[in-house]
């Protein structure tokens, strides 16, 4: 996508102001679609702020004692209980899902279309694994162990209400990557990103930058959920 | 900052260069970086004029439907006037329509007017022509942008006529009385609000992206980040504000919505109803108070600064002059910009939050006056000795001015505890902020829209009817507003929907009839105005290419009025600021900015 010779320009802070100063773009050599994820991530950053600030404030507050993670969280396997066992292996499917998807990135640049295309194919498929694990959580935190979000058993019932609608929030930002993920290891496979072939919708030329860009979005959904797994699971 | 090609300008032309440096042409220019972009060309009517991908278009859309929008906001205005000025003469309105026309015309004048307008009108309007450019850099995204918007306004609008009429709540929605029996529209209107306000969220984060990205990745040949207009640098600080405020109030939106319908307690403390205890229990209405400023002071700079960046190119246009301190004014935007995220709470001093957060917020409050003030004093310095034009830009421009000083005083009074305590909901209020972010951003609105409608028709708007609507708009909005600090002053409250027989209503009483009559007379100019703009579309003055002689490069597209892809073969390549006008030494009255140095050799121009 660049042809901008990047070796020329001045290195370090002063490059930096240099880019800002000077014309047409900002971030030389950045195109445009990447800066709009970043940009887009920022502001993104600042829901999930607000909504763990808000789960902070509400923890420090409550008269009711919150929930012990580990009593809720547990699991029992074959009469022993774990603590926080389906939550493990949530986040190890996770970042895998993580790591499959850089290596789809760089089979993107070096435009290997069919191994982009399966490692594309892997890291949706984790986060279905992971989505359906969170399903399989929810079910049974309401159905087994009576959550809801207006109560629980185990103590203030703002704790029910935070976790349905954090890990909601960001499971719904984890399904989205899921659908984009299908569509783009499908139109990898199809050679939409060799021939240029155009979207349906934007008529904009299809082109491996894309699906960097969908890397930048999955890693911080990633990202995100190692703080709400902080907050919701260690604290 | 640094800028490479700095030594090439003008000063340095002298040409026997006798260091023996290489000195390359005055006219240098970077080679271009990004491939110029592909458009999407509309090949049936509802892919050209509905459906449409063209900012341009999208910018006209989002004006006329804030426009109509903001006229249901004047309306209710109306009745609340007339309610509060002659309470026994009209009773269409009780107490309860009137909260809910209190709530809908704040929510509706901030949000949907004023935010749409400036942002998505002016935004997509302006920022690709401006900066030279085809079309924003995701133009898809970009008219999804306007549907959201669309769809967000008709599920405001459908909260009118939903059982229990729309919210009541004020447009601050605290919880816990915004959802609870006994606050009109504690059924469907404040659940309508919050989805109207997400879906308004969703959509301007499209919109958003694309205004910051286009200004950032995809300015033409020459266009420096120092070049570019005070408007683009206005709306660009806005958006950015606007992409880190919102999330703020999406949160908010979210969580309420769920007390509403789920049950549960992240704002709702343990309460009681009519002798019931309710199930609510453990949350905390403060912190609504604090998301919800989060955004909502922002908000009010998310509004401002899109008017001070158009008002600097306004008066700099119409007075023929420079604009006084460029950077100064970038810095200011830019600064004033970020302080605003460190005020929030002087909107919450009789909130019972701990005093020291008071103390805190007074002084950032206060520090963000340095700023402000600046740029009042730079606008003055701009018209100061400059060739005033009094068109109707400048009329308004010079409005604004005045305007923004006395709401701006009247803020420095609010922003210290001990006198906000007093005043704090009363009519002072209520002055203070129509001064500062009702009144003073729509003059610059309509002195804009007088400006600009010239390039978007090709036509002229009545100028006699214009000055009508100044004058009466002007002198109106004083009738309307100064009157009210007094009000204030004597303890009248806001918010409320008759003063009966309160022992400071002796003096008010007439007072509030004179404001209604101004009000109404202001709010009938509104309908000239529109008169104006829809009939001169067809029948105004045809105007000349480039009529008010300005700098900026939407003025010079090979095409008058600009067509879809805005600058013909080649994109423009750009010398200088806008600013040039009277250059010593040049007998051009005005230099574009796609003016080469080696054009007007004997210009002795500002190096930017
Ligand atoms: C001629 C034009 C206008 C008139 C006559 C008018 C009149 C009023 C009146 C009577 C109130 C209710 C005061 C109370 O009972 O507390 C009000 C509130 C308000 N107005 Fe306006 N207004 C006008 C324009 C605007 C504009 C342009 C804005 C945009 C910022 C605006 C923003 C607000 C807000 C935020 C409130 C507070 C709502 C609340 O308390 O929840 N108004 N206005
Ligand atoms: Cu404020």
């Amino acid at each position: 996508m660049s042809q901008f010779d990047l070796s020329k320009l001045p290195q370090g802070s002063k490059g930096f102001m240099h880019d800002w100063a000077s014309d047409q773009r900002a971030f030389k050599g950045v195109p445009w679609g990447k800066a709009m994820m970043w940009i887009f991530l920022l502001s993104d950053t600042f829901i999930f702020s607000c909504f763990l600030i808000a789960l902070m404030t509400a923890r420090a507050s409550t008269t009711v004692d919150w929930p012990y993670p580990s009593e809720v969280f547990g699991l029992t396997v074959f009469g022993t209980s774990v603590p926080l066992l389906l939550i493990a292996i949530m986040t190890f499917v996770l970042i895998t899902s993580s790591g499959t998807m850089a290596i789809a990135v760089k089979y993107g640049y070096e435009k290997n279309r069919k191994l982009c295309g399966w490692f594309l194919l892997a890291t949706a498929i984790g986060g279905l694994t992971f989505v359906g694990m969170q399903a399989f959580e929810w079910s049974k935190l309401i159905f087994h162990d009576g959550v809801r979000p207006w109560g629980n058993p185990f103590g203030a019932e703002q704790f029910g209400a935070f976790f349905f609608m954090v890990t909601g929030f960001h499971g719904t930002h984890v399904s989205i990557g899921v659908i984009f993920l299908f569509i783009f290891s499908r139109k990898v496979f199809r050679g939409d990103f060799d021939t240029g072939r155009r979207g349906y919708f934007t008529s904009m030329k299809s082109d491996y930058e894309a699906i960097e860009i969908l890397g930048l979005y999955w890693h911080f959904v990633d990202l995100v959920w190692v703080f709400i797994f902080a907050f919701f699971y260690l604290w | 900052m640094s800028d490479d090609y700095r030594d090439n300008k003008i000063e340095t032309k002298s040409a026997d260069s006798s260091s023996g440096s290489y000195v390359p042409s005055a006219d240098t220019i970077p080679a271009q970086e990004i491939p110029d972009q592909e458009l999407y060309h509309a090949k049936s009517f509802w892919t050209k004029w509905v459906f449409c991908q063209d900012a341009k278009v999208i910018g006209v859309q989002y004006a006329l439907t804030a426009t109509a929008i903001g006229f249901i906001g004047l309306i209710l205005s109306w009745g609340m006037r007339l309610q509060l000025g002659f309470p026994e003469t009209f009773s269409f309105l009780g107490p309860a329509t009137y909260y809910q026309s209190v709530t809908m015309h704040g929510m509706i004048m901030v949000i949907y007017l004023l935010t749409a307008l400036f942002l998505g009108g002016f935004g997509n309007y302006l920022i690709p022509l401006m900066v030279g450019a085809r079309d924003m850099v995701f133009p898809y995204v970009n008219m999804v942008s306007f549907w959201m918007f669309l769809v967000a306004v008709l599920v405001l609008i459908a909260s009118f006529f939903v059982p229990g009429g729309p919210t009541g709540a004020g447009w601050t929605l605290y919880p816990p009385q915004a959802i609870l029996p006994g606050t009109p529209g504690s059924e469907m209107g404040i659940v309508l609000m919050l989805v109207s306000l997400s879906l308004f969220v969703i959509g301007f984060t499209m919109g958003g992206l694309n205004y910051v990205i286009t200004i950032l990745q995809s300015r033409t040949r020459g266009m420096t980040l120092m070049r570019m207009p005070l408007t683009i640098w206005g709306i660009f600080t806005a958006t950015v504000l606007a992409l880190l405020a919102f999330p703020a109030l999406f949160v908010a939106c979210i969580m309420m919505t769920l007390d509403n319908l789920l049950g549960t307690s992240f704002f709702m403390p343990e309460i009681f109803t009519m002798g019931e205890k309710l199930d609510y229990a453990g949350g905390s209405p403060i912190l609504f108070q604090h998301l919800f400023w989060f955004f909502g002071h922002p908000e009010v700079y998310i509004v401002a600064l899109p008017a001070f960046g158009i008002v600097s190119d306004l008066i700099s246009v119409h007075a023929r002059k420079n604009v006084f301190g460029y950077r100064m004014m970038v810095w200011a935007i830019v600064i004033i910009g970020a302080l605003s995220f460190i005020v929030w709470a002087h909107h919450m001093y009789v909130s019972g939050m701990n005093p020291w957060f008071g103390f805190f917020f007074a002084t950032t409050t206060l520090i963000i006056a340095v700023p402000t003030a600046i740029k009042v004093y730079n606008w003055v310095l701009t018209l100061w000795r400059g060739n005033i034009h009094l068109t109707i830009p400048m009329l308004f421009s010079l409005g604004f001015i005045v305007t923004f000083v006395n709401g701006g005083i009247t803020g420095l009074f609010l922003g210290n505890v001990i006198i906000d305590v007093p005043l704090s909901d009363t009519y002072f209020v209520v002055a203070h902020f129509h001064m500062v972010m009702g009144i003073a951003p729509l003059m610059v609105v309509f002195g804009a829209i007088y400006h600009w409608y010239p390039l978007i028709t090709g036509r002229h708007l009545n100028q006699t009817l214009g000055k009508i609507h100044f004058w009466v708009t002007f002198v109106g909005a004083y009738a309307i507003y100064f009157p009210m600090h007094y009000l204030g002053f004597i303890g009248v409250p806001r918010r409320y929907f008759e003063m009966y027989d309160s022992p400071y209503m002796t003096s008010g009483v007439g007072l509030n009839q004179f404001i209604t009559v101004a009000a109404l007379v202001v709010g009938f100019t509104q309908i000239l105005f529109l008169y104006n703009i829809f009939t001169s579309w067809y029948k105004g003055e045809k105007s000349e290419r480039n009529p008010w002689k300005a700098n900026s490069l939407e003025w010079h597209t090979p095409d008058y009025p600009p067509t879809h892809g805005n600058f013909g073969k080649e994109l423009p390549v750009v010398y200088r600021w806008p600013y040039d006008f009277s250059v010593p030494g040049s007998d051009k009255e005005y230099i574009p900015q796609h003016v080469s140095p080696s054009e007007v050799p004997a210009a002795k121009a500002e190096q930017t």
